[in-house]
């Protein structure tokens, strides 16, 4: 009999794919179907936008850091205006701080039900991709009322907020709080603790905790990975010191730590412990002015600094240069997404094609946040 | 007789094709309101209105959907092999359709009663692999041809325990024919296969074997049939659209009636073998419903309910992968319809 | 450990390989250390009992001046929770660093933005490719004298 001649596929999986989550080029090297080898190629959104911030006013930076994870723009200006503020020593009033706890806790739960709702499509389960869109609506609201913008909202500025939050905004916060408790545990027996998803995320994609901080993970993948770390404990910034939470980790409850389920459950607890936060920030936010901080010119001192939050998918650092002029001499952005993906080929050998887009899946990238 | 057209008209050619006329029509209707019925189904699960511009509530909306394709230009691919690319759509249609012919609608109208008639159902639509295959290889497309490859190896597999699953039923009506294992299964629900058929011995101790069967029966015609979770020859989150990716417009029309059709032929199947088909649930208690153009309600509403179990499970469970997909029809499909057919077998033997 | 503990320690092993340590400007402190140096001195940082510098925040390519490119490295160590700011200075006419791709995976896609933006070249790299900008485009843009190109396969570029 003459030997069967076998050869292995080469497939290209994006830009243009449904689970690539964006314009991502996937180079997959596949024996039948199991992945061989995965090579990244990223870019195809790329704005220049560390080109733009050279020739931009530091101000009107903060739009443009909406713009990279577009799933999480408060916590990106965050991060930038954060470092800013430190770099000219400015003392930020209590009510703006709690606002943008509160702005951010939010964005960090819309965040994470848009990781839950496209990792459960990932799967082949496609209602509670829309479950997950009903509740993220419901947040994308309070920040309307509030800004004006649903997505992209040019709010937390150098010292304050662009806007004070309105009258009502409180109650309505709290009446999304109540709606929306319950529906974690719906989302838990519609998805995450369902055999076939159970089946098709536990023990894929392990992730081992030295790999993990060698490649640089953070966030949810790093805790995933069982290492007890959070930006807003370990290194507190703004007021984050007055709140009690807990930082989700991975047990052993289903499947490895470090396999794409604890990755995805990571991200549910969270969303349970950012309602605590809000719970206890939205009753003890202090009257003021939330622009009586903010700068008639943005003009940093010569210097330089790397101001880093933990936004939903990770840590996000800038690192800007200020040559004491109005222009930024460089802003680097670190984004999560960026690093998070560089691990994919990492713990996708050897797996199913199928499995390799429940990894991709459960490292929630966007790629407007890896391009940039 | 076969069918009432039959028996008024005599059989000549003419009253032959006549037959297949309202079975057609049937399908037609039911594939577009099977779209539009998912569509709206999966809408209601997923708290949003579902299609409602064209008609009253978007009655039309799927007549309008099919009138857009077949508008759109007969594409082939460049580099596809044309001749099988246009005839693999006629494959998987036609064998979806022939599978219509033994499915009974009423006590008087079936298209054929074949002595053989689960056998010709099973061997006829297990053609329509043949259609997918060839639709993948000759798109050439890497993607088409992962769906080809996974679509047949998953048909194959799961026609085993479809038979399995089946075979339990033929042993106790003692046919292969439609008509007689309904008329096996007359007098009220309790005599349904799915609780043990006739008989009360045969109640009480097969009831729990021909329930695994009978569920065992519907889990690997959704794998037939590619539904979800067994839908990963489409996957659209892995390969995007498997076999379907290059086809568009009215070819693509067909492999999309050809699913729907499918649908409804298998949950005719499930009911005929296990719920009676077209028999009254009542039995002879009220006379009236086993009337026998009363019969064809039961048997089509029996068909819509599993159709709408499907449509259920669709929109709720996840998706397994290709080597889970294997696993479960192997190590335990396969095991338990075997363990079933040999206690049933011991049981009829007896 | 406080940072002119680990400029001393620094200098004690590597001697000439480490530059000056720059304090004083505002909020982050550095320390210098010589392009063919780096690997060696980041391997010592990790491997370091009292330093334990496990993971590479960041990674930037800098245009410093008319003659000089920076690369700075933000490090974090997670086992004893401190940061430290390193920086290397290579001439443009020949900008080579060593890789520090060895001590921290992270380095990779970071050394080769860095490497497509402003040119630096990363020595032991092994896939130092453009990642941001199409493989074909020419120059580096985060360089300040940076001329965009005219055309692009055709395409008019400057709009």
């Amino acid at each position: 009999m003459p030997e069967v001649r076998t050869e292995e596929m080469l497939i290209n999986m994006g830009p243009q794919h449904p689970s690539t989550h964006g314009v991502l080029r996937l180079f997959l090297t596949l024996e039948g179907e199991i992945v061989k080898d995965v090579r990244p190629y990223i870019g195809y959104l790329h704005r220049c936008f560390e080109k733009h911030t050279e020739a931009m006013t530091y101000p009107q930076v903060i739009p443009y850091t909406d713009r990279m994870d577009y799933l999480n723009s408060m916590s990106n200006e965050w991060s930038y205006v954060l470092g800013l503020e430190k770099l000219m020593g400015i003392e930020v009033p209590e009510r703006v701080e709690y606002i943008r706890v509160v702005m951010a806790e939010l964005q960090r739960i819309a965040s994470h039900l848009v990781a839950l709702g496209t990792y459960g499509n990932d799967a082949g389960a496609f209602t509670p991709f829309l479950y997950s869109f009903i509740d993220r609506e419901k947040v994308l609201e309070l920040f309307e009322i509030t800004c004006g913008a649903r997505l992209l909202y040019n709010y937390f500025w150098v010292g304050g907020l662009s806007h004070d939050i309105p009258a009502n905004f409180q109650s309505k916060v709290k009446a999304f709080i109540k709606e929306f408790e319950p529906n974690i545990k719906m989302y838990n027996d519609l998805l995450s603790y369902n055999k076939i998803f159970i089946e098709r995320t536990a023990n894929t994609g392990i992730l081992p905790l030295d790999v993990a901080i060698n490649a640089g993970a953070t966030g949810p993948i790093l805790r995933a990975s069982g290492l007890k770390y959070d930006l807003r404990k370990d290194e507190p910034y703004s007021i984050y010191h007055k709140f009690d939470f807990e930082i989700p980790v991975a047990e052993q409850e289903v499947g490895t730590v470090g396999d794409s389920w604890n990755r995805y459950m990571v991200r549910i607890k969270e969303m349970v412990q950012s309602l605590r936060i809000i719970e206890q920030a939205i009753d003890n936010i202090p009257e003021g002015d939330v622009s009586s901080a903010v700068p008639k010119r943005v003009k940093p001192p010569v210097g330089e600094i790397y101001s880093r939050t933990e936004t939903p998918k990770g840590e996000l650092g800038y690192y800007i240069i200020s040559d004491g002029s109005l222009n930024p001499y460089r802003v680097k952005a670190r984004s999560p997404s960026f690093v998070n993906l560089s691990i994919l080929p990492k713990i996708s050998k050897g797996h199913m094609m199928a499995d390799l887009v429940m990894i991709l899946g459960s490292l929630d990238i966007v790629l407007g946040c890896i391009d940039r | 007789m076969d069918n009432f057209i039959t028996s008024l008209l005599g059989e000549n050619i003419l009253t032959f094709v006549l037959v297949t006329v309202p079975v057609i029509a049937f399908v037609a209707v039911f594939a577009l309101y099977a779209v539009l019925g998912e569509r709206k189904i999966s809408a209601w699960m997923q708290n949003r209105v579902g299609p409602n511009r064209v008609g009253k509530g978007g009655v039309l909306q799927t007549i309008i959907d099919g009138l857009k394709l077949i508008q759109k230009e007969f594409v082939s691919p460049i580099r596809a092999d044309k001749y099988i690319f246009n005839l693999a759509p006629i494959i998987v249609f036609t064998a979806a359709f022939m599978g219509f012919a033994v499915i009974p609608f009423s006590s008087i109208f079936i298209g054929a009663d074949l002595n053989l008639g689960l056998f010709y159902f099973f061997a006829i639509t297990s053609l329509g692999v043949i259609g997918l295959m060839i639709a993948g290889w000759s798109s050439n497309n890497k993607y088409s041809l992962y769906g080809a490859v996974r679509s047949v190896s998953q048909i194959v597999s799961y026609e085993i325990p479809t038979a399995l699953a089946a075979i339990p039923v033929v042993m106790l009506a003692g046919s292969l024919s439609m008509q007689t294992i309904i008329h096996e299964q007359a007098g009220g629900i309790l005599n349904w296969y799915i609780f043990g058929g006739p008989g009360a011995i045969s109640k009480l101790i097969l009831f729990p074997f021909m329930l695994t069967s009978a569920v065992i029966l519907f889990i690997s015609t959704l794998a037939e049939t590619n539904r979800t979770p067994f839908d990963i020859v489409e996957a659209d989150s892995e390969i995007v659209a498997g076999v379907h990716i290059e086809y568009s417009g009215m070819k693509f029309a067909m492999f999309f009636f050809a699913e729907y059709a499918q649908m409804f032929a298998v949950a005719a199947i499930v009911s005929t073998l296990f719920l009676g088909g077209w028999q009254s649930p009542f039995g002879d208690l009220i006379p009236f419903l086993n009337n026998p153009w009363i019969q064809f309600g039961w048997a089509i509403s029996k068909g819509l309910l599993l159709v709408f179990v499907q449509i259920w499970l669709r929109w709720t469970l996840p998706r397994l992968r290709v080597d889970q997909l294997m696993t479960v029809c192997w190590k335990f499909l396969i095991p338990i319809t075997l363990i079933d057919l040999f206690i049933i077998g011991l049981y009829a033997v007896l | 450990m406080d940072i002119n503990d680990v400029y001393n320690l620094l200098k004690k092993v590597f001697e000439d390989g480490i530059g000056e340590l720059k304090t004083g400007i505002p909020v982050e402190d550095c320390i210098y250390v010589e392009a063919g140096k780096i690997e060696a001195v980041c391997f010592f940082l990790r491997d370091e009992e009292r330093l334990q510098f496990d993971a590479l925040m960041c990674l930037s390519g800098v245009d410093k001046d008319k003659t000089t490119l920076t690369t700075v490295y933000h490090l974090y160590s997670y086992a004893l929770k401190h940061r430290l700011t390193i920086k290397v200075d290579v001439p443009k006419d020949n900008p080579v660093v060593q890789s520090v791709y060895q001590v921290w995976s992270t380095a990779e896609w970071h050394e080769r933005e860095s490497y497509d933006l402003l040119g630096i070249k990363y020595e032991g790299n092994p896939d130092l490719r453009r990642i941001l900008l199409p493989e074909d485009w020419e120059g580096h843009p985060l360089l300040k004298d940076y001329k965009v190109q005219e055309f692009y396969n055709g395409m008019k570029v400057p709009y």
